[in-house]
């Protein structure tokens, strides 16, 4: 699967749920929101080899 | 994970509420959410004109959103900063904005330029003042006065902001760990107007996570600026947040109780009645809006050569 937060561009071929996606990439799921496939979902939900994630930052400010 | 209103997929899970939702009753709760707050802190009525101030990002697009669903009549203000910085940060604000706003005829969006109105950008002014470390102070300081200045000019009962949840907790955060008083008695949902020339301030996010608010944003397809400010790198109030997001996560609802309960701290007596009015204010000689300096406010000082 092909995952994208901010610039940064990551491939991973194994089958995993968006939680442990976030712990791999040390986001918390407090600071984000997934789209699987440009669909939001939950964090418990698969994320499989061939999907199109993008992780949206929720924090701004300044 | 399933909605807990219809079983259908569910698209968001807020651990805090204990509650998981799909998209179509997300898009209701969370409209329901903020008109339960316009109406608790009694922040305005349909009777009333509110000025909406909107930077491009997802609360403020969101928020006028919401109030023009629940049939307000609420109009934006959008401030042109100047902030380039190679990255064309406010063209790009201001491009949103105007996007949202071209969606939306029965509405009128305000543009005020501040390199065309007074003759430099933020950066700019923040480089003369020698504030080149710190021009979050600069911009925060022209931002407020701008949005007093034409919700007060052209008419408006209320002004608006997208400050949510996040940005209240992250700013109680910060002045609690410096018991900055005079600050922390000035932070409510409401600010009422008063006879010196200060709009009525409301903040109707201000119980709503900064996650459900980018959640509806992503939901109703509003497009927002998701650039970060080039000047917000390292801000105070980011590092604040970083650590009000990992209490968060070990403690589900933290960041609210922390919030609502100095809400009820305040109610309760944790300022004085007299500390409650705050200072004297009287008209800036230069500008007419209200300030507690003898001559000068400081946004008119700001451009003192």
């Amino acid at each position: 699967m092909q995952v994208s937060y901010r610039d940064k561009r990551w491939e991973f071929d194994r089958r995993m749920p968006v939680y442990r996606l976030l712990e791999k990439l040390s986001l918390l799921p407090e600071n984000v929101l997934v789209l699987r496939n440009g669909q939001l979902v939950t964090e418990d939900q698969p994320l499989q080899p061939g999907d199109e994630v993008k992780i949206v930052a929720v924090v701004s400010g300044g | 994970m399933k909605c807990r209103k219809c079983g259908a997929p569910a698209v968001i899970n807020m651990r805090h509420h204990k509650l998981a939702l799909c998209a179509a009753h997300y898009l209701t709760w969370f409209v329901q959410q903020t008109e339960r707050a316009i109406h608790k802190y009694r922040m305005f009525t349909h009777d009333e004109r509110i000025l909406v101030a909107v930077s491009g990002g997802k609360d403020s697009l969101a928020l006028w959103d919401v109030l023009l669903r629940l049939g307000y009549r609420a109009d934006g203000l959008a401030i042109d900063l100047g902030i380039d910085d190679g990255v064309y940060y406010s063209e790009h604000s201001l491009e949103m904005t105007q996007a949202f706003a071209a969606q939306h005829p029965e509405t009128r969006l305000h543009v005020v330029s501040i390199p065309a109105r007074y003759g430099e950008s933020v950066p700019e002014v923040a480089r003369r003042k020698r504030r080149v470390q710190r021009p979050c102070s600069v911009c925060g300081l022209i931002k407020r006065h701008e949005m007093n200045r034409v919700a007060l000019e052209e008419g408006y009962d209320v002004l608006a902001t997208g400050h949510n949840l996040d940005d209240e907790a992250a700013t109680l955060f910060g002045n609690v760990l410096r018991w900055q008083c005079t600050y922390l008695r000035r932070q409510a949902p409401v600010l009422p107007a008063n006879d010196a020339g200060l709009a009525r301030k409301v903040k109707p996010f201000c119980r709503s996570y900064e996650r459900e608010t980018a959640a509806y944003a992503l939901l109703r397809d509003i497009a927002y600026i998701y650039e970060e400010c080039p000047f917000a790198v390292g801000a105070t109030s980011l590092e604040h947040k970083a650590t009000l997001a990992q209490l968060e996560h070990d403690a589900p609802g933290t960041k609210l109780h922390f919030y609502l309960s100095f809400l009820k701290a305040r109610r309760e007596g944790l300022f004085s009645a007299e500390q409650q009015e705050g200072t004297a204010l009287h008209p800036c000689q230069k500008c007419g809006q209200p300030t507690i300096a003898p001559d000068l406010c400081a946004f008119c000082r700001l451009w003192g050569k």
